[in-house]
């Protein structure tokens, strides 16, 4: 494949994918080390009407209303789920099943009944984006990544995700020891004055800065597997929390880059003339990573 | 239209699927307390999730072998056969591996719902076939059911019941206390697994009504809610039929008449509304139940408090104390004690004396253990008790002024 083809077509999607299966990844190990693994489908779900009331209000599909709404809705979700679970001394897994189960119900319904046939704006969608479509027309070759013309026209969602892993990774470097102590020992972290609540909802918050920001390019299902799979499998490889880290990290650009090749070019090598959705493979290349982790990795026990 | 639906009235269809949805969310809402009582409820959302390869490569099969693909049976099949194979990764993942069963569930759930999105998307390619309506499978769709699959559907969703209520006394033995179960000889894991059966089944069945990414609603959403009402598990099973069939009935009702809403959405929500009243209004549990119990128990505290205070001539600052003391004819508006309000106040004052006997002897331990403050000792000791503590309390100082 020569350069003309692969950057306006494929460059900009795969480099969309790394980002938000990064920029999930990372949060994704604080949390499955916190029992909170689930806390990404939670949020991943939530996210759905936020959208919707947003466009409701606005009447437009733009970013900015959509990440606010998603965002607002994330944070009544968590509100909802802690109050549940204290008043009614609920376990949180059934409470965060009733809270989410409800918000995308709502938004579903929502969605079917306002009027968004102008708009691009389904539940296909949000559950599997389009990340195929994202290409970048401009783009004639390599030499387009240092002309400002073409890269005026990149598509929005590139510089929004890599904002968001910018986001998500300093979060994560400036607060790696407070993160670290209060996820292995609380009360240890507590007893030398850690603000451990600030700092599980501020985790929980840059979690689903990641989801809302990748939800738009593309949709729920790879944000949860992502969420999930690359730090799960990393856990399997290490004892240590850098390298797990690191592994995840690898894990994660690993199902990306070869999640969309195999969407891309894997039906066309098989005989088939199109491609398969590029969200649902790389989720599932991240089940194999994990399936693979999980019966050979050196700490799978 | 929709009190015709709520009658059934919108013809044989339409009452068959309301039916079934009614009878499936029975179903649901009592195999779903042993999963919430057993901790496990988010289980059923990595079952769930897990039905959608089956149902695509079931149509992938069912074509290739000449068909159109639309055989509900067929493809119900293939979604169990994918949903075991779900549950039994995640049962692996959470034994085997160092991984905890969140996290394992939320691998599984992605994990197979990404692939069973790569099928859809080819099955979307495929040009022979009939498609349309695997979409319906994502959130439920009954409009338009052929006559054979609502009857298919309401068939197997009464055995689901059947089957729930047959197992239903080891199913609460195990949920209740499993230990007590292992220890009394039964087999707790072919118990768990024939719970997983139900849920499966369950699940299965809500496929085409509710669709795959709600059906975990029809699980969670009914014991959670009954849970409020009580604190016994028969009545919460009890309270978990009601609620899901409710739901199921007046969901599929209100879709018959609606055609163009997917089923599952409404059916949740008709859910999660009798889930937030009962959150509201729920004798005990409810908000409303537990605000007026914490003003209750305000008021009390801040009445003993304005005695005790009157008792030892100080003067009360407190704004809600000098109300609640006025209301009650206690005191008088620029602070000084009525006549009652003396009364009331010795008697007060006498209370925390004996009370302060009673802490402070060994004999009286579990008396002093319901000392909070409130508590009058008359409901704790026998009146020979107090006397024999009056006794011992110091000699009075002189009356007040």
């Amino acid at each position: 494949m020569t350069g003309s083809e692969f950057v306006p077509l494929s460059l900009v999607p795969m480099l969309i994918g790394i980002c938000v299966a990064v920029a999930c990844a990372l949060p994704g190990n604080f949390l499955l080390l916190r029992r909170q693994a689930l806390i990404g489908d939670a949020i991943s779900h939530v996210v759905l009407p936020g959208i919707v009331v947003a466009f409701l209000l606005t009447g437009v599909v733009a970013s900015v209303p959509m990440l606010l709404g998603a965002a607002g809705a994330a944070l009544v979700a968590v509100a909802a789920i802690e109050a549940i679970r204290r008043l009614g001394k609920i376990e949180p897994g059934a409470a965060m099943g009733v809270v989410f189960t409800t918000m995308f119900a709502g938004g579903v319904l929502l969605l079917e009944m306002s009027d968004t046939s102008a708009v691009h704006l389904d539940v296909e969608h949000a559950l599997y984006g389009n990340l195929e479509s994202l290409i970048w027309l401009d783009a004639t070759g390599w030499s387009s990544l240092l002309d400002p013309q073409a890269l005026a026209y990149l598509p929005v969602e590139l510089p929004r995700m890599a904002g968001a892993l910018v986001v998500v990774a300093l979060f994560i470097a400036v607060f790696w020891r407070p993160l670290k102590i209060s996820t292995f020992d609380e009360g240890f972290a507590r007893t030398i004055g850690l603000r451990t609540g600030p700092l599980g909802l501020a985790l929980v918050v840059v979690a689903a800065i990641a989801a809302v920001a990748a939800f738009d390019a593309v949709g729920s299902i790879i944000v949860i597997a992502m969420f999930i799979c690359p730090p799960a499998a990393a856990r399997l490889m290490t004892n240590r929390l850098e390298a797990q880290v690191a592994w995840s990290v690898l894990f994660a650009t690993v199902a990306a880059v070869s999640g969309y090749v195999l969407a891309g070019y894997g039906p066309l090598w098989l005989g088939a003339a199109d491609s398969v959705s590029a969200a649902g493979m790389i989720a599932t290349v991240s089940g194999v990573l994990l399936a693979c982790a999980a019966l050979m990795g050196p700490a799978r026990r | 239209m929709i009190w015709e639906a709520l009658f059934l009235g919108l013809g044989y269809n339409a009452t068959l699927v309301t039916l079934g949805a009614a009878i499936l969310g029975i179903a649901a809402g009592v195999g779903g307390s042993f999963l919430f009582l057993r901790k496990r409820a988010l289980v059923s959302d990595a079952i769930s999730h897990a039905t959608l390869p089956g149902v695509g490569l079931a149509f992938v099969v069912m074509v290739g072998l000449g068909g159109d693909g639309r055989n509900l049976v067929g493809l119900l099949t293939g979604g169990a056969v994918s949903a075991a194979i779900g549950l039994l990764c995640v049962n692996w993942l959470s034994t085997r591996t160092r991984l905890a069963e969140d996290a394992a569930i939320g691998a599984v759930l992605s994990v197979f719902f990404g692939f069973g999105i790569v099928v859809l998307t080819y099955i979307q390619t495929m040009t022979s076939g009939r498609q349309a309506g695997l979409e319906g499978f994502l959130l439920g769709s009954t409009a338009g059911m052929l006559q054979s699959d609502a009857l298919v559907l309401a068939l197997a969703a009464a055995l689901t019941l059947a089957l729930v209520l047959i197992l239903r006394r080891p199913l609460t033995l195990v949920a209740f206390d499993p230990d007590f179960a292992r220890a009394t000889g039964r087999n707790v894991d072919r118990i768990d697994l024939a719970m997983m059966a139900i849920v499966l089944a369950v699940t299965v069945v809500g496929l085409k009504i509710v669709g795959l990414i709600l059906i975990v609603a029809l699980l969670i959403i009914p014991p959670v809610t009954a849970r409020f009402w009580t604190e016994r598990v028969d009545r919460v099973l009890l309270g978990a039929g009601i609620v899901g069939g409710l739901s199921g009935y007046i969901g599929a009702a209100i879709s018959a008449a609606v055609p163009d809403v997917p089923t599952g959405p409404i059916i949740v929500l008709v859910g999660a509304a009798l889930f937030l009243i009962s959150l509201l209004c729920a004798p005990g549990r409810g908000v409303v139940s537990s605000v007026l119990h914490h003003r209750q128990y305000q008021r009390r505290v801040h009445l003993r408090q304005g005695l005790l205070a009157l008792a030892q001539g100080q003067p009360i600052y407190e704004r809600l104390t000098q109300r609640l003391m006025e209301q009650r004819g206690l005191m008088r508006g620029d602070g000084v004690a009525t006549e009652k309000g003396r009364a009331h106040a010795a008697r007060a004052l006498l209370d925390e004396a004996r009370w302060h006997v009673v802490r402070n002897d060994q004999a009286y331990a579990a008396a002093a253990e319901r000392y909070d403050g409130l508590t009058e000792m008359q409901k704790v000791l026998t009146a020979d008790q107090i006397r024999e503590i009056d006794a011992r309390l110091p000699a009075p100082q002189g009356a007040m002024p």
